[in-house]
């Protein structure tokens, strides 16, 4: 393997692959499971939503993915590689590069302006500044946002921060999409024109993993995971998308 | 590790941040500034004071010993209300005693200073008139101007001759030419065969305690007038008349006001002070000398300098404790108020190093730019001190660096344990703050 490990190259169809993940916190001496022995994969391009009761483990399964976290148990292979054993400086070059956050609560750092937020995973991955502007100035273009680019996030409605979120997610062009109740915190309208958004960035191919409690949500998804008490309950297929 | 095009996005994304809580930035600072500028301002002060007090000392002669006639407490005299002579002061013999004992001191200056008035044509001036010897120049700070100075052949014949300093060359002369001229002092005729000017220091006297008591104060306008001490031994005797606190007139016989001794080496001075002493103890009464020894006073400069920068490190370096515990209480303040953002970061790619490198960089930049106010207004205020307080001042390039050294190392201490903590928080924890 060489050092640079955090380049992923796909060898795999799947591109998630999870082999009884568990997770656990340690309160003490006493341990909490969370999650109890994840099967899945992932496919290239696939559009999945995950599902289930408030407290079921679907943020920790979600913050798993997106190698925030490392498992207590078991293997995450992700584009074949298994991240599991990685440090925190290999994770750190796998986030930025090869992962997509969409946060519930937009997450924008309040003292950058829409172009600077948009740049920041670049900026960590030594992206010349001309090209890094230049892709993020391609980017608000692409979500609508051309002519605010020099706006803070507090400048903007909640629709607005979660487009200048899903256009930063896409600046390193990452392997897959995490989002995590993207549509929470928004009125339905542009609920519907987020997940508007995540359809056509589906239809271009990218592969999206998203939390919702929503079942309109999830039926927009091709497939949705139930999960319960740190467990998958069941997978259903949602037929018209498939 | 880090490249120069994120190095200065980093600056500029610190200065931001500081920016945006400017006064909070300034506040922060201000500890860095003054613990700063205190620091450059005391060592220019406590270094000119050295320097200045050095040089006088120097110019002393570090090899030289110089006794002065000291006028002893006064004695519980039954007489008070009657005339009396007081008899005091080194001697001639103490000056033999000194050449024998201590063959190669190289030479020994008798000289004897007496208040007068000089007079040419229509003209008075009040002088000291200092008899002393052909070989004076050589120790003490007085450099020929003109003419010659005593000859040994002057000392052993009695010659009324006389050498004048500059100060009474010009007021006494104004635009006369004063060599070959003939000056009056307590009815004697003296030519003036040379004019000399002091290279002395001026105001020095206070270091070195006064000169001895038997030679009262010169007006500021006088002059000094040199004649052989042979011929002032003739001229003048051993006595002289003054005016006295209340009892009137009262008689004062002193030989020698002064005497000079040069050894050859700096290592020979101490020892010689012991011997000199010790010999002055047998044959003196009463302590009515003193013997100033200007090595002793330049290693105890030394010793006062040693100590007031130690007493300086120690205010200082509590200052900048003070100063950077502040800064570390911003910068855990900021951390903690960041949290979110920092947890952002590191979703978003930035590793431990990244954060690190951010907050520390925030915390030098603070010290920093405080460090280079601080040495801006610790340049000022020497400055300043040495023009209202007419005192040297002195500012080292070694304080400047050694204060924007401290700066950087105040940031570096109190910056790396905020930015290490903001490096090592959880990023699931710190996206789930607030
Ligand atoms: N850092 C933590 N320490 C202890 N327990 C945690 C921690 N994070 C999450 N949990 C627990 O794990 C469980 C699952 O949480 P989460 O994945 O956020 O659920 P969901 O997103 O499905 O609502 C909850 O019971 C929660 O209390
Ligand atoms: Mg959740």
């Amino acid at each position: 393997m060489t050092p640079n490990n955090s380049d992923i190259t796909i060898s795999c169809e799947a591109v998630v692959q999870l082999q009884n993940l568990c997770k656990s916190y340690f309160l003490g001496h006493s341990e909490l499971p969370v999650l109890k022995g994840i099967n899945l994969d992932f496919h290239r391009g696939e559009y999945v939503s995950i599902m289930g009761p408030s407290g079921s483990g679907k943020s920790t399964l979600l913050n798993l993915l997106g190698c925030l976290d490392r498992p207590t148990d078991g293997k995450y292979l992700l584009g074949g590689l298994d991240i599991s054993e990685m440090d925190d400086d290999t994770l750190s070059g796998i986030r930025g590069k090869q992962i997509g956050f969409i946060f519930q609560s937009f997450n924008l750092i309040p003292q950058l302006n829409i172009i600077e937020n948009i740049e920041v995973s670049l900026y960590y991955q030594q992206v010349h500044k001309v090209q890094r502007r230049k892709r993020a100035e391609e980017l608000a273009e692409r979500v609508g946002l051309g002519d605010r680019t020099k706006h803070r996030p507090s400048e903007l409605s909640g629709g607005q921060q979660q487009r200048v979120a899903i256009a930063r997610a896409l600046a390193n062009d990452p392997l897959i999409l995490l989002a995590d109740e993207p549509t929470g915190n928004l009125d339905s309208k542009s609920g519907r024109e987020i997940l508007g958004m995540l359809d056509e960035l589906h239809a271009g191919g990218k592969t999206i993993i998203v939390v919702t409690h929503d079942p309109k949500v999830a039926s927009r998804t091709q497939r949705s995971i139930h999960m319960l008490d740190g467990r998958i309950e069941r997978q259903t297929l949602n037929g018209a998308r498939q | 590790m880090i490249s120069l095009t994120q190095l200065t996005s980093v600056v500029q994304v610190s200065l931001r941040s500081l920016w945006l809580h400017r006064m909070r930035s300034i506040l922060t600072m201000l500890g860095i500034i003054f613990g700063v500028s205190s620091v450059i301002a005391m060592l220019a002060i406590g270094e000119g004071a050295s320097q200045q007090a050095q040089a006088q000392i120097a110019h002393l002669g570090s090899t030289n010993l110089i006794l002065k006639t000291v006028k002893p407490p006064q004695q519980t005299a039954n007489d008070t209300t009657q005339q009396s002579i007081a008899i005091y002061g080194l001697t001639y013999d103490d000056a033999e005693r000194f050449r024998v004992t201590i063959p190669d001191a190289q030479v020994v200056v008798q000289s004897k200073i007496i208040s007068h008035k000089a007079y040419y044509r229509n003209r008075i001036l009040a002088i000291e008139l200092v008899g002393t010897v052909a070989w004076y120049p050589e120790l003490a700070p007085v450099e020929l101007d003109r003419g010659r100075f005593l000859s040994s052949s002057d000392l052993h014949y009695n010659e009324s001759v006389c050498v004048i300093d500059r100060n009474t060359a010009d007021n006494l002369f104004l635009i006369d030419d004063p060599i070959d001229m003939d000056i009056k002092i307590a009815g004697n005729y003296y030519r003036v065969v040379g004019i000399v000017s002091e290279t002395r220091v001026q105001s020095n006297e206070d270091m070195l305690e006064t000169r001895a008591n038997s030679a009262p104060d010169t007006t500021s306008a006088g002059g000094r007038v040199y004649i052989p001490i042979t011929t002032m031994k003739t001229r003048f005797g051993e006595t002289s008349i003054q005016f006295g606190g209340t009892t009137g007139l009262v008689g004062e016989k002193v030989e020698l006001s002064e005497i000079t001794v040069r050894v050859p080496t700096i290592e020979r001075v101490l020892p010689t002070q012991d011997v000199l002493d010790g010999i002055l103890k047998r044959f003196h009464k009463q302590q009515d000398y003193q013997i100033v020894v200007p090595l002793e006073l330049l290693r105890q400069a030394i010793r006062t300098k040693r100590i007031f920068s130690i007493v300086l490190g120690s205010i200082a370096a509590i200052s900048l404790l003070v100063g950077g515990i502040g800064i570390m209480n911003i910068m855990l303040a900021t951390v903690s108020e960041r949290t979110r953002e920092i947890g952002i970061r590191r979703a978003l790619g930035a590793k431990k190093q990244d954060i690190v490198f951010q907050f520390l960089s925030e915390t030098l930049l603070l010290t920093l730019t405080g460090g280079l106010l601080g040495m801006v207004l610790g340049a000022l205020i020497p400055i300043a001190v040495t023009y209202f307080g007419s005192m040297p001042t002195v500012i080292t390039t070694q304080a400047m660096l050694l204060s924007f050294g401290i700066s950087a190392g105040v940031g570096l201490t109190f910056g790396l344990y905020p930015a290490v903590k903001a490096a090592n928080m959880d990023p699931i924890e710190s996206l789930r703050h607030e």
